[in-house]
């Protein structure tokens, strides 16, 4: 295969990657208070990704930097055309992190409300924007000859997209309910259960929807397959949610996330950003790459240090496999009363 | 105002406020790691207490150089996008790497450190602040190789016909001159944040609780104010801010800290030498500006102090030690040093007519800012150290401020040296390679770096703010209590609740 090709796989992997674990911090996020009713039970919600939020968007950095070091073209065309909707996108991952990492550091109640709203919100708007920018990479954006996106913001505003926006929402709202429901016990347990299968069918319905749309313009024998394992994916999550086997449901909303991110990078290949104005101005995996000498130092890199992160990640989740509920909170962390004053 | 000189402003902006949170946590992080090792080493529960005291700070500053690290990678393609289509091969493989290789290693390790203090045994999760740290280390590695790779081009060739340069040997760019003088100089720079804000904070605490000061001063009675209507609860009186045990962990800190700060001046004195050997051989006119020598001179004369005229090219006043500059910039006292006006002269038959100077004053005095907020941190640091030899208390009022300046003049030093280096590339995006105005995007509007712009310099402000509160709200707050902790299994047992 030719080194630019592995590069638009691993690039695929990476935002993937991305995806399938950042997808439930954005839901266990977005969920902070429809699971958790007051400041402990929200303790247990938003503790369930505390060891691992932050390791798990470096996926997103690395996404954005091999994309940089394989193909230039494409991180300028992109990073340079999507202005806007990645100011947004960045504005929330900033308000996130120190919203995740600040709300527990002083015990005010006031002070921890201002923050978990701020993780709620931080995490809406990322969930629903990824999926709007991807959509139009797929649907094609104006790009001139220079490789330059000449179509300003309303541009990116349309059915397609919008779509792929609510999406990409849905699912990470199920995917992170079916993660709380898998890390935590008792009644928050009880809570994102219930509202895993709520959501869940207004997700599958949306993915069905726009994986109809996605193939019938872009299809191919290997991206139908693809899409109709990610539905089977989400179909099993919801029925092993159903039986509480939260396990095999985070499973099912994995696959389903990971098959239908892949479905879109076979639909674009070759091209890694279609021209809307004219397919000779397509950005293309040959186009946009970088020199073979650089892909091929990328390469060893990637081939040596990727098993060993996937190892180290995985060994956290290990490490913080138990079960959380209200109880596990130490009592001497003690919450004082809203001071009157 | 151009779209360029928003973005080159928006450039500075977020550059340098991101700086602020970097040297720390490159000094912080092997700094709290050292307190553990020294906490399971010896099992003194100061050292436990420090270390949580401690990289409680630590974390607290991190969270902002990470999130304000994610700009800095989507800006390149944001507001540069002919930048990152002219260099991408080269420029982005060292950041693709820090990633990869430096922030995977920080933030993983550092979550497993967080939660992990119930959860491994005492060695694994000291391994893991270790691990972090070495993380962040290697990501000041790459990013300066990247760097270095945009004050002195190594390792390419320019494709003409594609209009870029493209990577021939990565090795090189790996070992740049400039990047092995630079990540020393780096370290060591910051090793001085780090080890100032250790002293600082624990000096603070001994002023504070020392002699005739215990306890905190209750604020007077508001003369007129209103009466208190209920009556003040009863609060237990506060507790002894600092008992004697949390007295002598702070002064372990301050001597820890100052010790730091202290050593790491000496090597930053050290490699700035080389550097600025390297810097004269690679990039002259940097160094011509740094000294404001308009003409070559030999044996070059090294300028203490010169006022100029505003635009820099005439000098009114000046003190000056003969000899001194030839040997800075070369090793030899007789040597050549080249002149602003001779390297325009040079540059313009190379490049075509233009101006290729930066900014005289803003190089010239940034080269010397650098230099004296780094030496009166190292003189305050041993100031310091001296006061409080032999179980001596701060006993001075003036004490107050001093600490506070402690941390922020190595801090602040970095900054402007920074400012320096960048500036004095200019007018230079890759030098020789790529001028800054042709590396900007071409269909960003100047609405978009407007907005942009405005909406990183509030939300930074509002964050600077929170994060300097809660900084000081848990600098006050003194150590924390400790209970023993054990590797627990049981499946009831409480967990470690970070957030």
């Amino acid at each position: 295969m030719e080194l630019p090709t592995v590069w638009f796989g691993l690039i695929a992997v990476l935002w993937i990657g991305y995806f399938v674990l950042e997808g439930f911090d954005f839901g266990v996020g977005m969920l902070l208070h429809v699971l958790g009713r007051d400041d402990r039970e929200r303790r247990v919600v938003v503790n369930t990704i505390g060891p691992h939020f932050d390791g798990n968007e470096v996926w997103l950095i690395t996404a954005g930097g091999a994309t940089f070091a394989a193909f230039p073209e494409w991180y300028a065309t992109l990073f340079s055309g999507f202005y806007l909707p990645l100011l947004a996108i960045l504005v929330a991952l900033i308000v996130r992190l120190v919203a995740i990492d600040y709300r527990s550091k002083r015990a005010e109640l006031a002070w921890r409300q201002r923050w978990d709203l701020a993780i709620t919100v931080s995490s809406a708007v990322p969930a629903l924007l990824w999926g709007v920018a991807f959509g139009n990479i797929l649907r094609g954006v104006p790009i001139d000859a220079d490789f330059n996106y000449v179509g300003g913001v309303v541009n990116l505003l349309n059915p397609f997209a919008l779509l792929t926006g609510l999406v990409t929402l849905t699912l990470f709202l199920t995917h992170g309910a079916v993660f709380v429901a898998l890390k935590t016990d008792g009644v928050i347990r009880v809570r994102a259960n219930a509202f895993a299968a709520r959501v869940g069918v207004v997700a599958a319905v949306l993915t069905v929807v726009l994986a109809l749309w996605l193939n019938l313009e872009h299809g191919s024998t290997l991206t139908y397959a693809t899409s109709l394992v990610a539905a089977v994916g989400l179909l099993g999550a919801l029925g092993a949610n159903r039986r509480g086997r939260e396990g095999w449901a985070f499973v099912g909303t994995a696959t389903c996330i990971a098959l239908l991110f892949a479905t879109a990078f076979l639909a674009l290949f070759p091209d890694v950003m279609p021209s809307s104005l004219d397919p000779a101005w397509n950005l293309t995996t040959t186009n946009a790459s970088s020199t073979p000498y650089t892909l091929r130092i990328m390469t060893w890199a990637a081939a040596i240090a990727t098993p060993v992160v996937l190892a180290y990640q995985a060994w956290t989740y290990w490490v913080f496999r138990r079960r959380l509920s209200t109880s596990s909170i130490r009592d001497d962390v003690v919450l004082p009363e809203p001071a009157a004053r | 105002m151009s779209a360029e000189t928003l973005a080159r402003w928006q450039f500075a902006i977020t550059t340098v406020y991101h700086f602020f949170f970097v040297p720390v946590t490159l000094s912080l992080a092997p700094l709290v790691a050292g307190l553990q090792t020294a906490w399971v080493r010896t099992g003194r529960e100061t050292y436990l207490k420090l270390t949580k005291f401690f990289g409680k700070l630590f974390l607290i500053n991190f969270a902002l150089g990470v999130v304000t690290g994610i700009v800095q990678e989507f800006q390149f393609g944001m507001n540069w996008s002919e930048y990152s289509r002219f260099v991408g091969d080269i420029f982005g493989a060292p950041l693709a790497l820090e990633s990869l290789l430096a922030f995977f290693l920080e933030s993983t390790f550092l979550g497993i450190w967080i939660f992990g203090w119930d959860r491994l045994p005492q060695r694994l999760h000291l391994a893991m602040i270790w691990l972090a740290a070495l993380g962040s280390t290697l990501s000041a590695y790459f990013i300066l190789a990247a760097n270095s790779f945009m004050q002195n081009p190594v390792g390419f060739t320019v494709d003409a016909e594609r209009g870029r340069a493209e990577l021939t040997d990565f090795a090189a760019v790996l070992t740049n001159p400039v990047v092995l003088v630079t990540f020393p100089h780096q370290i060591f720079a910051s090793f001085m944040v780090g080890g100032a804000f250790l002293a600082a904070v624990g000096g603070w605490h001994l002023l504070r609780s020392g002699p005739g000061r215990t306890g905190e001063p209750t604020a007077p009675p508001v003369e007129g104010g209103p009466a208190p209507t209920v009556p003040a609860p009863t609060v237990p009186a506060p507790a002894d801010p600092a008992p004697a045990a949390d007295r002598s962990a702070f002064r372990t800190a301050v001597k820890v800290g100052a010790v730091t700060l202290l050593v790491a001046a000496l090597g930053v004195v050290l490699t700035g030498d080389l550097q600025g050997k390297v810097m004269t051989r690679v990039q002259p006119m940097k160094m011509a500006a740094a000294e404001a020598l308009y003409e070559t001179e030999q044996p070059a004369s090294f300028s203490v102090i010169t006022i100029g005229t505003p635009d820099g090219q005439h000098e009114l006043w000046s003190i000056k030690v003969p000899h001194l500059l030839s040997y800075l910039a070369t090793g030899d006292a007789d040597a050549q040093v080249q002149g602003i006006r001779q390297l325009q002269a040079a540059y313009e038959a190379t490049y075509g007519p233009g101006t290729y100077s930066p900014d005289i004053p803003l190089t010239y005095w940034s080269f010397r800012w650098m230099i004296a907020l780094g030496a009166a941190g190292a003189v305050l640091g041993a100031f310091l150290l001296w006061s409080l030899r032999g179980g001596r208390e701060l006993r001075h009022r003036l004490w107050l401020p001093l600490l506070l300046a402690l941390p922020l003049l190595p801090l602040f030093s970095n900054s402007v040296g920074w400012i320096f280096t960048e500036n004095g590339r200019q007018p230079w995006l890759v030098f020789g390679l790529l001028p800054t105005a042709a590396g900007v995007s071409p269909g960003t509007t100047v609405g978009e770096v407007l907005t942009s712009m405005t909406t990183f310099t509030v939300l930074y402000g509002v964050l600077a703010v929170i994060e300097v509160r809660l900084l000081l709200t848990s600098i006050r707050a003194g150590l924390p209590d400790v209970t023993p902790r054990t590797v627990d299994e049981g499946e009831d047992a409480p967990l470690e609740f970070a957030y």
